[in-house]
Formats: structure tokens, C-alpha cells, sequence
């Protein structure tokens, strides 16, 4: 369990990552938190012949609250995002990122790129239509949530490309979000998990009810039960259309029928919270106003 | 001293990264990696190494062709038994056929692992793949054999018989009939294995350090493999990051090619196992198949057991049966029975070996005994613990001949015991009386909770020695070595504190060496709940050879009768009278009459300093100079300990968690000799029985391959995973030993799956008979 040979680069600005990441091309890989890379490299499932390290790029580090949203920076760690963020889906669902300990190297970013179809991050990012910001030597895109995840371990970056940043959009007011999920053992990756938000009108009816579900697909699985919660006594029904639209595989950890089981249980519990949060009055916690996060 | 619950006085080191662990050592060596078999079984048709040449920095490639004389011979089978018909170990380098993933083909020597590991992958190893043996099924229906030369797989048929249960079981009023699966699981330890090994080329001799548990038979093992006197091979233990039994099997072939490597090479070579490799090279434990039947009578008391084990050993057996031999004699527990049999079949796989893991063989046991009883009960309509109580030896009828013969090869007997009280005291701490209510309660809020119990009797301190050799220096400082090794027991605190009340001196002048062949060549090693039984009553006798020369000297440089001497804080004084004393460093300047002066304490004992008798010589015939004193305990037979757990667990009506809400333990290893460690023991144990009994298996394709070879699929509880465990004990003392002791460090792990499958199953109300078991496996047995 050592890595095969790769050279080193540590670039300090985002430029020098850039050109050091379009000079490796296919042969490249960015480091971050080195939380899922290091094993992959340690286990030889990974050879990249070049390793750009991009912890000493200061301007990465950065975690801003916009109108709209968090703009989450490639070297922001879990345990300040969990922390400071002041968007409570992220909040909720960090809580479930491995242990404290990985969470202060882990990057957010790190773990959208990394793409697990098991991880939190990925699916909270897709039920939020966020996106992620990228760059490269020939400039930058902005890449939705809905086309960044590729498939398990993939990702729509390319060769050369950077995550430079996520913007994850904050929740309307009258709005309320739930996260829920089971692991094996505290802080595993889930066997599912859902993450959830519904909005309401000022009457209190539902407007939107979405969920993003992890471990039960390639990518994380977004949908909307907005008919069901706002039809009356059509829960029963989400829930079995949740169970229906799932696609688990079966590992060792759990089978397709137990996952997909538990799938209808989490959504059912998300939702009634996220539910009973949007309905309860009091100060609107789930807006963002803009600036530089205080922590 | 004895029997206080004082701190480790290892752990400031060990915590603070002081340990000496074995990849802590030898920082300039070269470093070995193994190119190992893909195949869980194949004929290996060609290695080509030419793509290894490139690498910079490569020493040496081996492999078995390579291998001289008894280098290149199998492993020896290291316990062998009459039962073990077709006994069958590897070659340190695969010869031919490889059989099970992981098994060492290619032995590579590069500056560092790094290099080494780029080396190994650059080789090339050709294989023809051979039908595969999977899971005890496929092996007993011997359809493909692991072995060409071993039919039906079976490596060893046992029978254990007391009475005729099968007759005794058809006469029985009620009889039942059913099936059990235990699954595999592995020792495990932090650290994993590693050699280092030192060839002096001038003094012709070896110094290997091994993360082993047993020092001085590895010693004896590198000698005879590699031609060399015992004298000129040192092996020592240095810290070792756990051991759990995996440890105990050796030479592993790693400890006879490294130090072979590093003689030929005439460099330090050092190889560090890494968490891969210890997934698919070491060993595993634990799976078997059994097939119970059972006659009772109305008040439940067991007229007959008959019990049929398929156990799963692997594709070898350099550790013999002594699992199955375990598992057979220690089933029985702290229960009579009418009559007893015990039918043990020994199966090849194509797997890893399976050797001694802390409980070797116990869990298995006392799973198939205490689900029998509660099937008992069920069947019945009786309180589970009631029909233990029917069953159970009691406190008059010690020494309890069971009518077997132990894996030490004596007579199965207990020597003492207290059974009715283990369980008493157990059903109050975890308050099974009251548990009616506590269900009721939960049941009205919609949970799910049931109550689970189970007993366990382990034999411990098997022999057939260990020794002990104390020594007081000049300065006062004792010096406590013994053969056996350490893995993070706590022995230099027990064996400071036995040594410390012993000799009346405070614990903070005594240092204790373990597993150090330069300091103690005679030793057997560490395993079976020994060392503070084998040991610590070696070191005790030691310290009273020692305490008696001493108080001789004394009596003499105080003009006492030594009976009416001594010894405390370090002082020999008149017992009445402290003013007359002596320093026990004094003493031990005067016990070594001296021609020279080397410091100021020896001035004292020099030939005009001493008023010793002309006419005498210096040293009386039969005396020794030095203050020492060394001698061995070699028990007749093992003493058994005993316990009795208990656990409240909660199972999710929706999901299937299972959550244990209690665990309670009450144990019994007589006399403590440091009550936190034992508790601390225990703690380790349970936590691994929790393992085992809800979240550890090894997940094997029908390939052979092992799907979970890494700590993030094998399931390892944390911290988090683990209920706070409440400790009662009982101390019924050994009359086998001087110090009254028994073993303690296997207990916590033994009844662990019995006692959660038993509050499954009153929690859930259908029968659990297969462990471990997952949140998924309890969904699927809800459905069925
Ligand atoms: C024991 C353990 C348990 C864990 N449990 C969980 C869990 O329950 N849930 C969970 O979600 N995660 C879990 N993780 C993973 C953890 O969250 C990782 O930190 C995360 O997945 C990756 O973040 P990183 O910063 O460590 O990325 P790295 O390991 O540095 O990189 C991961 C991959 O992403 C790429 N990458 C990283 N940053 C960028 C970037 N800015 N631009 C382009 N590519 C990039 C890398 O090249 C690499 O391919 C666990 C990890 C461990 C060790």
C-alpha cells in the first residue's frame, strides 16, 4: 500500500494550477483534501503520473455568502462548511461526512469531484439545482448539478479542468429541509440516504416538494413529489413512487430491496420534517444574506 | 499492590508515540514486498521477473526455485494431532499451486517499499486456474478437491464422547433438532505483522526483531530452517500493536525468507505487512457449521447433546485443530449434561488459514450451547435462565471432571467455580426480573426491545511453561524479564505489581522485559488467556527465591534470624524493630563478593571491605553471586475461569437497526490482580464479540476472491459502535496456582453472539440460528 511514482507540483496561485493541470492533461489529477485520492493511490487503484496539489492556493480557500446562495471554494473543509455555511440542508448533511477527523481535511468540492453515488454532498447539490464553477488554461464554465455527475466516480470535468468553486442556492423563505440516512457504522458512507426540501405559500400549502437520493443510483437521484404533498393523503403514494423510481444495486453491504425499503422510510421521514420545519413560524433561519461568512 | 486498580504504567509511552513498533525500527533497511496469487487456486505456469529489472533501486527477486534446503520446505505443522490425518502447510513460496488469494508466490528486495512494491508490480506470474472450494458446503461435498491428496477435503475427524448421546437423546422426553452458522472474522490487530532482520556476518549470527507472540519459538524455528545454533539467533518482540492469536502462528513464511534475505544479502531487510496483505495473508477465524440435536426433560435438564461441526480451517494447517478441539470441549460450559458427543469434521478451502482469534474456537461453542438452551426454554414455556440453573455444576462439585480431554491434552477439569452465583449476580445487574415492565413500556411507544443471556466457561493458563527471572540491581532497581511477549496487555503493569508485592519494594523501581530472547530464552508465548496465570506466577516464585537470598544476606550483615526479617519500600528490616534495616540495593551489593571497585557502592563488597569468614570461600557451595532469583510454573492443568453476560437490544420496527441498549458482564477470573486492567480486558473483548455479532464477516466470492478486504467494507465497529459496559466480578481463586489467578484476556469476546442472537430473537419472536447478523440480513428474516 504505497503509490506508484507520480511527480509533484504545488502551485500557489490558481494560474500556476491551471498551467500545471493542462501541461499533465489526462496524466493529472488535482489534490484536495487527499481523503479519497491517498487511499486510491495507496491501494494502486489510481496512477495519475501527476499530482497537483492545490492546498497552497489561498484563493481556493474561501467560503461567501452571495444573494441566492453559498459560494463554497475549492479548499473550504467539510468542518468549516458544516460550521459556518449558515445553509442548513449542508449543515444537516455534513453532520452524516465520515468523522470529525476527515472532516477537517475533506473539501467539499473535493468530494463533489470525487462523485461518489453514496455521498452526501453530490445529492444535496442536485436537490438545490446548484452548480459547480470550473476552470481551465482556456477559461471557465459553470457546469449544473443535473450534468456534473457522470456516472459512480465520475464527474463532467475534463482533463485540465479545475472545480474552482459550488454554489449551493439558499431556500426561499417559508421553506424547510430534512437530511436523513443509514449508515453501517456511524459515519460510513450511507446505504441510502435522502435529502429533502419543501416550500410552501403563505398559506401554508405546498408549492414544491423535491428529495435528492444517494446509494440508490449511479448518481444522486432527484425528484419531485410535489403532486403527492400537495394532493391530501397522497403521501403513501410518494413514497411508493420513490421506491419505484429507485435503482439500487445490491453489495455486500445491503440488498437492492433492503435499500430501496429504506429509501421509502427516509423519504417519508424527510419530508414530514422538512414539512413540519417549513410550516413552523418564526425567525426565517434558511435565508442567506450576502457577504464573507463570519466564523 | 496486588489486587489495586492502578493505571497502566505503559500507557504514557505508548500514547505519547514512544512505542517501538516493529516499522519503527530499522530505518536504513531494505525493504521486502510479496508478489501474491491473484487465484484462490491454480497451477502457476511461469514468472517472469524481467520487467522488475527496470526498477531503480531493486535488490533481489526470489522465488521458491530459489530457495535452498529446508528454506524452501513446507512451514512446519506446529501442533500436531492424532485426529489430523491429512495435515498440510504451504511452502514460505508458493511451489506449484497456489490455494487462496494472497498466498506469497514472489519474494522482492528493493532500497524501500516503494521501489519494492513498483518491482512486484512489473512481475509477471502465468496461471492455469484450478476449480475453486468455497464455504463449508462446497468443501464437505468434496466435489473439487484444495488438496489432491486429501479426499473429501477433510484434513481431521474428531469425536468428543462422554456417555452414549445418542441413545440417551432418543430415550429423552423431548427432543429438537436444528442447525447453526457462524461466520468468519479476523484477529485483526492495529499493527500488522513484520520481521526485521540483523545478519552479523562477522560474529555469524541473527538478530530478528518479529511483531509476533512468541519470540522464543520463532528463535528456535529461524535456527532450524536456517541451519544456525539457537545461541547465534536472537529474536525479540518489541512493541507489539496487538496481537489477538494471529500472531501466535509462526514461522509465517515471512519470518524465514526475511532473515534468510538479510544472511544472503548481508543487509538489513525489513518487511512490514500492510492492511492488504493482512486481509489476505494472515488468518481468519471463527466460521463453522453445526448441527445440534438435543434431549431434554420437562425441567429442561439436558439428557443428551449430540453436536456435528463442520469447521472451516482453510487451505492449511499450520496451527492444527485446536480451534475445532476448543470448540468441542469448551461447548460444554458450566452445564452437566447426561451425555455428551461431539463430532468434529475439519474441512479444506480455498481460503485463507484459520487460526487462533481471541476466543479461539469458545465463541463457537458457547453460540451452540446457550442457543440450545433457549430453544430449550421455548420449547418449554420456561424463563431462559431458570433452565441454565437446571443444568449447571454446582459450587460443591469442584473439581468437575467433564470426561474430555482439553487442547493442553489433560483431563477436561474444573478446578473452581461458583455457577449459581455467576448467574444470580448477572440476572440482577442487567434486571431481568423487572425487564417485563421496561417491555411494556417500550411496546406501548412502538419500539422493539428484547433481552439476551448467555454463559461461558474458558479454560485458561494452559501450560506448559513459562518462566520468570527477577534481578535486584546495585541501585535498588528491579528488573522483572519473561519469555512471553506482549501486545498491549498491560503486562509491565500486572507483572510490576506482582513482582512489587512480592518483594515489598515500590512498583516504581520495577521493570519488566517480555519477549526478549537475550534476556529469557525459555518461553511458550502468549495466547490462551496465559500470561498472568503462566507468568505471573513464574515471576511470583522468582521473587521468592529471590526474597529468600535475600533475607539471608540480610540476617547476616544484621545479625537477625532471617526469619524475623522483612521487607518494605524497598527496606529489609527487624519486623518490630525498623530501625535495624538494611537497603535491599545494599543486600544486593553484598550478595556479589568483589575483587574490584567500580563505584562507590561496590566498595562495600569488595575482599577487605567484607568480613566474611577466611575459611570459607567467598561464594558457599550451591550459592550463586548476585541478588536473583529465577524459576518456572508449570501447572498441572489449565484453571478455568467463567462468566455470565447479559444485554438489552433494541430492533427498529421500519428499518431493522439493532441497538444495544444494555450490556452487562459478571466474571469470574479468581483472584484480580489489577481490577482496571481486567475491566479493560473485558471492554476490548466485548467490543470484538459485538463485532463479530453484528458487523464483521469476510465476504468471499464463490471465486475465492475477498470482496472486503479493506477497513472501509469490513466492518470494524468505532467507538460509536460500542454501549458502555457494566462490570460486576466474582472471585472464586484457582487452587492450582500460588497466586490463586486465572485468565481474563479472551473472556469479554466469548458469549457475545450467543447473548445478542438470544434478545434478537425475544425481541423480534422467531428464531436467530446465523451470526453475525446486519440490519439487511434482519429485514430479510422478518419477510420469511
Ligand atoms: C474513513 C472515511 C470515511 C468517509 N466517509 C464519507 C462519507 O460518509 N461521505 C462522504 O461523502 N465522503 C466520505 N469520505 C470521503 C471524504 O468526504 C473525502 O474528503 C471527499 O470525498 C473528497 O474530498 P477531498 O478533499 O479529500 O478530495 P481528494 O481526496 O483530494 O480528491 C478526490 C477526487 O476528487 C478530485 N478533486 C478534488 N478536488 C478537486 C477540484 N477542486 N477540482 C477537480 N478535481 C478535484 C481529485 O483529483 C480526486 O480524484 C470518507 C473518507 C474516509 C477516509
Amino acid at each position: 500500500m504505497k503509490p506508484p511514482p507520480f511527480d509533484y507540483h504545488a502551485p500557489r496561485t490558481l494560474g500556476e494550477a491551471l498551467d500545471a493541470l493542462a501541461e499533465a492533461g489526462g496524466d493529472g489529477k488535482v489534490l484536495a483534501g487527499g481523503q479519497s485520492l491517498i487511499p486510491l493511490l495507496n491501494m494502486r487503484l489510481a496512477a495519475p503520473g501527476q499530482l497537483i496539489d492545490i492546498n497552497r492556493v489561498a484563493a481556493l480557500d474561501t467560503l461567501v455568502r452571495e444573494p441566492g446562495g453559498i459560494r463554497v471554494g475549492a479548499l473550504a473543509r467539510h468542518s468549516r462548511v458544516e460550521r459556518s455555511s449558515g445553509h442548513p440542508l449542508l449543515r444537516q448533511a455534513l453532520r452524516h461526512v465520515a468523522h470529525p477527523a476527515i472532516r477537517n481535511r475533506g473539501t467539499v468540492v473535493g468530494s463533489l469531484a470525487h462523485a461518489d453515488p453514496a455521498a452526501e454532498l453530490p445529492a444535496v447539490l442536485a436537490v438545490l439545482g446548484g452548480w459547480v464553477e470550473v476552470a481551465s488554461v482556456s477559461g471557465t464554465r459553470t457546469i449544473p448539478a443535473a450534468s456534473f455527475f457522470a456516472g459512480p466516480l465520475e464527474s463532467a470535468l475534463l482533463p485540465g479542468e479545475l472545480a474552482v468553486s459550488a454554489f449551493f442556492p439558499s431556500l426561499p423563505p417559508r421553506s424547510g429541509s430534512a437530511f436523513a440516512e443509514l449508515a453501517r457504522r456511524h459515519g460510513d458512507y450511507a446505504l441510502a440516504g435522502v435529502a429533502a426540501v419543501v416550500e410552501l405559500d403563505a398559506s401554508g400549502a405546498v408549492t414544491s416538494a423535491r428529495i435528492g437520493c444517494l446509494g440508490v443510483a449511479a448518481t444522486p437521484l432527484v425528484l419531485d413529489l410535489t403532486p403527492y404533498l400537495m394532493a391530501s393523503g397522497a403521501f403513501a403514494d410518494a413514497v411508493a413512487y420513490v421506491r419505484e423510481r429507485a435503482e439500487p444495486d445490491g453489495d455486500i453491504h445491503a440488498s437492492a430491496g433492503y435499500r430501496r425499503h429504506l429509501l421509502g422510510l427516509l423519504a417519508a421521514r424527510t419530508l414530514s420534517e422538512a414539512h413540519a420545519t417549513a410550516s413552523s413560524p418564526g425567525p426565517s433561519a434558511h435565508r442567506i444574506t450576502g457577504g464573507t461568512t463570519d466564523e | 499492590m496486588f489486587g489495586e486498580p492502578i493505571v497502566r504504567v505503559e500507557d504514557p509511552r505508548l500514547l505519547t508515540g514512544q512505542g517501538r513498533y516493529l516499522d519503527d525500527l530499522g530505518r536504513g533497511a531494505l525493504a521486502a514486498a510479496f508478489v501474491r496469487s491473484p487465484y484462490a487456486h491454480a497451477r502457476i505456469t511461469g514468472i517472469d521477473v524481467d520487467g522488475a529489472l527496470d526498477v531503480d533501486g531493486l535488490v533481489a527477486v526470489y522465488t521458491w526455485e530459489d530457495l535452498p534446503g529446508r528454506v524452501g520446505e513446507p512451514l512446519p505443522l506446529l501442533i500436531p494431532h492424532p485426529a489430523l490425518t491429512h495435515g498440510r502447510t504451504a511452502y514460505p513460496l508458493a511451489r506449484d499451486v497456489v490455494r487462496h488469494v494472497g498466498e506469497p508466490v514472489v519474494m522482492v528486495v528493493a532500497r524501500d517499499r516503494y521501489l519494492a512494491e513498483d518491482a512486484a508490480g512489473r512481475i509477471q506470474v502465468t496461471y492455469q486456474p484450478l476449480p475453486v472450494v468455497v464455504g463449508i458446503e462446497k468443501s464437505a461435498s468434496a466435489e473439487y478437491l484444495v488438496h489432491d491428496d486429501v479426499p473429501g477435503n477433510v484434513g481431521a475427524f474428531l469425536v468428543q464422547e462422554v456417555g452414549d448421546a445418542p441413545a440417551a437423546i432418543d430415550a429423552a422426553p423431548h427432543v429438537l433438532e436444528f442447525r447453526l452458522d457462524i461466520e468468519r472474522s479476523a484477529s485483526m490487530p492495529l499493527e500488522g505483522r513484520g520481521v526485521y532482520a540483523r545478519w552479523d556476518a562477522d560474529d555469524e549470527s541473527l538478530r530478528v526483531y518479529s511483531s509476533t507472540q512468541t519470540s522464543t519459538s520463532v528463535r528456535m524455528a529461524i535456527a532450524a530452517k536456517l541451519g544456525l545454533p539457537p545461541a547465534k539467533v536472537e529474536v525479540i518482540a518489541p512493541d507489539v500493536g496487538g496481537g489477538f492469536g494471529v500472531k501466535i502462528v509462526h514461522p509465517w513464511p515471512e519470518e524465514v525468507l526475511v532473515p534468510w534475505a538479510a544472511r544472503l544479502l548481508n543487509q538489513e531487510v525489513k518487511w512490514a505487512e500492510d492492511r492488504r496483505e493482512h486481509f489476505v495473508s494472515s488468518a481468519h477465524e471463527r466460521g463453522q457449521v453445526q448441527f445440534v440435536r438435543v434431549g431434554f426433560d420437562d425441567e429442561g435438564r439436558v439428557l443428551g447433546l449430540d453436536v456435528k461441526i463442520l469447521h472451516d480451517h482453510g487451505a492449511y494447517t499450520p496451527y492444527g485443530i485446536i480451534i475445532p478441539i476448543i470448540t468441542s470441549t469448551q461447548l460444554l460450559g458450566p452445564y452437566k449434561l447426561g451425555a455428551y458427543r461431539a463430532e468434529v469434521t475439519s474441512l479444506y478451502t480455498n481460503t485463507l488459514i484459520v487460526t487462533p482469534y481471541r476466543g479461539a474456537g469458545r465463541p463457537q461453542g458457547v453460540f451452540c450451547m446457550e442457543r440450545t438452551m433457549d430453544r430449550i426454554a421455548a420449547h418449554l414455556h420456561l424463563d431462559r435462565i431458570d433452565v441454565r440453573a437446571a443444568n449447571l455444576i454446582q459450587p460443591d462439585e469442584f473439581p468437575y471432571d467433564q470426561g474430555l480431554i482439553f487442547q493442553d491434552g489433560r483431563p477436561l477439569i474444573y478446578d473452581s467455580g461458583d455457577y449459581p452465583a455467576l448467574l444470580r449476580k448477572a440476572r440482577d445487574l442487567i434486571g431481568w426480573d423487572s425487564f417485563g415492565s421496561l417491555r411494556a413500556v417500550a411496546t406501548a411507544e412502538g419500539r422493539r426491545i428484547g433481552i439476551g443471556f448467555a454463559c461461558y466457561v474458558e479454560g485458561t493458563g494452559v501450560g506448559p511453561y513459562e518462566g520468570g527471572h527477577v534481578e535486584v540491581d546495585s541501585s535498588g532497581r528491579v528488573h522483572v524479564s519473561t519469555g512471553l511477549t506482549s501486545q498491549g496487555q498491560g503486562h509491565q503493569t500486572v507483572f510490576a505489581q506482582i513482582a512489587a508485592a512480592e518483594l515489598g519494594v515500590p512498583i516504581s523501581d520495577v521493570q519488566v522485559t517480555t519477549g526478549d530472547t537475550r534476556r529469557f530464552g525459555y518461553a511458550v508465548g502468549t495466547f490462551a488467556s496465559r500470561a498472568a496465570v503462566m507468568s505471573g506466577n513464574a515471576i511470583a516464585l522468582a521473587c521468592r527465591r529471590l526474597k529468600e537470598k535475600a533475607l539471608r544476606i540480610a540476617a547476616e550483615a544484621l545479625e537477625a534470624d532471617p526469619r524475623d526479617l522483612e521487607i518494605a519500600d524497598g527496606q529489609v528490616y527487624v519486623r518490630g524493630n525498623p530501625s535495624a534495616s538494611i537497603p535491599l540495593r545494599t543486600v544486593a551489593v553484598l550478595s556479589n563478593p568483589l575483587r574490584y571497585a567500580f563505584d562507590e557502592e561496590a566498595q562495600r563488597a569488595t575482599q577487605f571491605a567484607t568480613g566474611s569468614s577466611p575459611d570459607e570461600p567467598p561464594i558457599a557451595p550451591g550459592e550463586e553471586p548476585g541478588l536473583e532469583g529465577k524459576d518456572y510454573y508449570s501447572p498441572v492443568r489449565s484453571t478455568f475461569a467463567a462468566g455470565a453476560h447479559a444485554a438489552i437490544v433494541e430492533t427498529d420496527p421500519d428499518t431493522a437497526e439493532i441497538r444495544i441498549l444494555r450490556y452487562a458482564v459478571v466474571h469470574d477470573c479468581g483472584r484480580l490482580i489489577n481490577p482496571r486492567i481486567v475491566e479493560g480486558q473485558i471492554h476490548g473483548g466485548v467490543a470484538q464479540g459485538i463485532a463479530g455479532a453484528l458487523y464483521e464477516k469476510m465476504e468471499y466470492d464463490s471465486d475465492g476472491q475477498l470482496l472486503n478486504a479493506s477497513f472501509m467494507d469490513f466492518l470494524m465497529p468505532y467507538a460509536t459502535e460500542i454501549p458502555r459496559i457494566e462490570i460486576d466480578h466474582l472471585e472464586t481463586p484457582s487452587p492450582l496456582n500460588p497466586l490463586g489467578i486465572k485468565g481474563a484476556g479472551e473472556a469479554g469476546v466469548i458469549p457475545v453472539s450467543a447473548v445478542i442472537a438470544s434478545a434478537i430473537e425475544d425481541a423480534e419472536g422467531f428464531e436467530i440460528s446465523a451470526m453475525p447478523i446486519s440490519p439487511d440480513d434482519l429485514f430479510r428474516l422478518r419477510r420469511h
